[in-house]
């Protein structure tokens, strides 16, 4: 059994609560005591059924507002897959809450209300999933009960759909028909929508295929921590602590130590109790080497055989994430992995307009914006390009005042 | 292309929090309860460090309402691993006046332990504190990052949380300020079961059936002990009981159960129709409960 994390995009108005209350729900994940504070909140649906929606705003101020203000972390599992939702918010003004929902999932589920087809909301959360590079993606085209159930008003969505799809370079979706209200094609295939022949939603979401990159060529490792006991049977212990980010490693690898540029070969791969062959994406693990290099907590370990980039000159996406605008005068930190140092944002390139997807020059930028920009940082990064190798290619902003996380980057371009 | 099986997925992404701990911060600590998750943290610690010794100590906020067996256990395991153990008491608070015992039926020390735990950290001026809590078991908690800020009064403030992103844990803060680790956010009560069944790991008697006095309040079993005060309306029966959480004797509820093997606690729990957190009595005060703690610093 394995995980898939995955977003929801799209705001109340599209059922998104309704929707993930309706998985949670109608697999089971709901339990007695939860369903029974449920019942006891005044928040009932027209009909007098339970609004499931509640089952996914968590804090005093959002249900004040009936609006979801902040990423919820929802956990269920079923016998053949463990999920993690990422539930964001669909306003704009929260874009920088999507964009993190979307920095760690392996699939998006686009929602679009059937009544109202592709709008500028559609394009902006496209847009996002897009940026962030997520690899997979199903539109749910939601409120099917509120169009008769009709094939030519779905059919008519999905073709709109494909052409934003081209725009903003999304490769694999999906499209399924729903009615999260009624639990139409959500965990069990509609009898009212017989026309539709592919898999409901649940049953999509429990066999579809998230590929890890585990290519030995891209093998990165970051290390977190330099393990040296030092005590006197171990007087020479020497393990580097992380986890491997993409690819895998194995022992006897030639590997490089960037930024440093020194080689050496794998020695040993450690766990608690075991020493493993190899060690692949996603594996927490100490690694020896066969040579005392100078190593320690911000350099990486690389695949000998190919290598990322080194520079200190970047082009990058970024997302602006606080109610300060970027100053361009300002030495933010700049963390990658493990690594921290200092940058300045030398210049910004453009800007793009999320809901009409044009390209604007501006001088400043604030909360939300997103766009392309030059950074340069204090030392040199050994980064990949985020649309090769997502886990070597983003870093944060951090302001040096304030401790904030302020903004998201995505490494485009080597700029040196 | 292979993916890790989830429990694996779990164990990495902890071990991986916990060694950017040791990275970023002076002067970090692992806030050790003697309940099932923290013990799970202690040997995620293990693997994240071994053979070298962990960079933090273990922290306990006693309350003086322990169970006699989760006491036991703590000091066992201590020997056993190693390290160093920092203990504060909520009776030195109770004593100097700081706190006020609660007083009534239902009173109980949960809501005093913040203020020691406070006091804690600003004595040994730690600026990370590890801790098990997970995503899964409240509302608010699902809101909570994995490095949550908490400004020099101890409070968390929902509004202004960081973004998130990637696997990249920001833990600059300012003098006075620390930050709350919780390396299993992501992790369920069921992956945290499977997880000590897979692993071996020895728990406190108390999680296994087994025969107690307790009394029913509220619908819920309160093992009966000098620390919960009782009246003549409370009658003491004899139970076959097991409790899924350890904390203060006065809060923590049992269920009936003669789940007697880790395998039959998991089947109980598959099967189960309460989650966790409904048998915490301190939660049910009002729907914000949870929220409103963590706002004044409750761990």
């Amino acid at each position: 059994m394995n995980i898939l994390k995955f977003l929801t995009a799209g705001s109340v108005d599209d059922g998104k609560s309704t929707l993930i209350g309706r998985l949670l729900y109608d697999s089971g994940a709901i339990l007695v005591d939860q369903l029974e504070a449920l019942q006891a909140s005044n928040r009932k649906n027209d009909d007098g059924t339970i609004d499931l929606a509640i089952l996914t705003d968590g804090l005093k101020a959002e249900r004040e507002q009936g609006i979801t203000i902040d990423v919820a972390y929802k956990y269920f599992q079923t016998d053949k897959r463990k999920f993690i939702i990422a539930d964001t918010p669909g306003h704009i003004q929260y874009t920088r809450n999507m964009v993190t929902g979307a920095s760690n999932a392996g699939l998006a589920i686009i929602l679009i209300d059937a009544r109202k087809g592709v709008i500028e909301q559609t394009i902006r959360h496209s847009f996002l999933v897009a940026l962030l590079g997520l690899p997979q993606v199903v539109v749910c085209v939601n409120k099917m009960d509120m169009v008769d159930y009709d094939e030519v008003v779905f059919n008519k969505i999905v073709s709109d759909y494909k052409v934003l799809a081209g725009k903003v370079g999304l490769k694999n979706v999906a499209y399924i028909p729903v009615s999260a209200l009624k639990g139409d094609n959500i965990v069990h295939p509609s009898e009212r929508m017989t026309w539709f022949k592919g898999s409901s939603l649940l049953p999509y979401l429990e066999s579809v295929e998230i590929p890890t990159d585990t290519l030995t060529e891209h093998a990165r490792f970051p290390v977190q921590w330099v393990v040296r006991p030092q005590t006197e049977e171990l007087h020479d212990y020497r393990g580097y602590a992380g986890r491997v980010s993409s690819g895998s490693f194995r022992v006897n690898d030639k590997i490089t130590v960037l930024p440093s540029g020194f080689t050496s070969t794998i020695s040993k791969i450690e766990l608690l109790d075991s020493e493993p062959e190899a060690a692949i994406s996603g594996m927490s693990v100490t690694i020896h080497l066969e040579d005392e290099i100078d190593i320690s907590r911000g350099d990486t370990l690389v695949s000998a055989k190919n290598k990322p980039h080194v520079s200190q000159l970047i082009e990058a996406d970024l997302c602006w994430m606080d109610t300060k605008a970027l100053d361009t005068t300002h030495t933010y930190f700049l963390q990658h992995n493990s690594k921290l140092t200092r940058c300045r944002i030398q210049e910004i390139l453009y800007k793009v307009n999320i809901n009409t997807l044009e390209q604007e020059f501006v001088e400043d930028f604030k909360l939300n914006d997103i766009g392309r920009i030059v950074v340069k940082t204090a030392d040199p990064l050994a980064f990949d390009l985020y649309q090769d190798n997502k886990a070597n290619g983003g870093a944060i902003l951090i302001d040096s005042r304030t401790n904030v996380t302020v903004g998201a980057l995505m490494f485009r371009a080597n700029a040196d | 292309m292979k993916q890790l099986d989830y429990l694996d997925e779990l164990e990495a992404e902890a071990i991986h929090i916990l060694r950017e701990v040791a990275g970023q911060f002076e002067k970090p600590a692992l806030l050790f309860s003697g309940g099932k998750d923290s013990i799970t943290l202690v040997r995620l610690a293990e693997k994240a460090f071994r053979p070298g010794k962990f960079p933090f100590p273990l922290v306990h906020i006693d309350t003086g309402h322990n169970f006699e067996e989760t006491i036991t256990y703590r000091d066992n395991m201590i020997k056993r691993i190693g390290e160093k153990l920092i203990v504060g008491h909520v009776q030195d608070d109770i004593d100097s006046g700081r706190v006020v015992e609660q007083k009534g039926k239902n009173a109980s020390r949960n809501q005093l332990q913040t203020v020691t735990l406070l006091n804690t950290i600003a004595k040994h001026q730690f600026d990370a504190c590890i801790g098990g809590a997970r995503r899964d078991e409240e509302k608010a908690r699902a809101k909570e990052r994995i490095f949550s800020v908490r400004d020099e009064f101890g409070q968390w403030d929902p509004k202004r949380q960081r973004p998130e992103l990637w696997n990249i844990y920001n833990g600059k803060i300012h003098k006075g300020e620390n930050v709350r680790v919780f390396p299993i956010s992501n992790w369920t009560e069921l992956d945290v079961w499977n997880y000590i069944r897979r692993e071996k790991i020895e728990l406190p008697t108390i999680y296994f059936a087994h025969e107690r006095d307790v009394i029913t309040r509220n619908g819920q079993l309160m093992a009966a002990s000098p620390f919960l005060n009782m009246d003549n309306e409370d009658v003491v029966e004899r139970r076959n009981v097991r409790f899924r959480t350890v904390g203060d004797m006065t809060c923590t509820a049992a269920v009936e159960s003669y789940a007697f093997e880790i395998d039959n606690i998991i089947d109980e729990i598959s099967a189960s129709r309460v989650s966790e957190r409904g048998a915490r009595m301190d939660d049910k005060v009002s729907e914000a409960a949870m929220e409103d703690r963590k706002k004044g610093g409750y761990f």
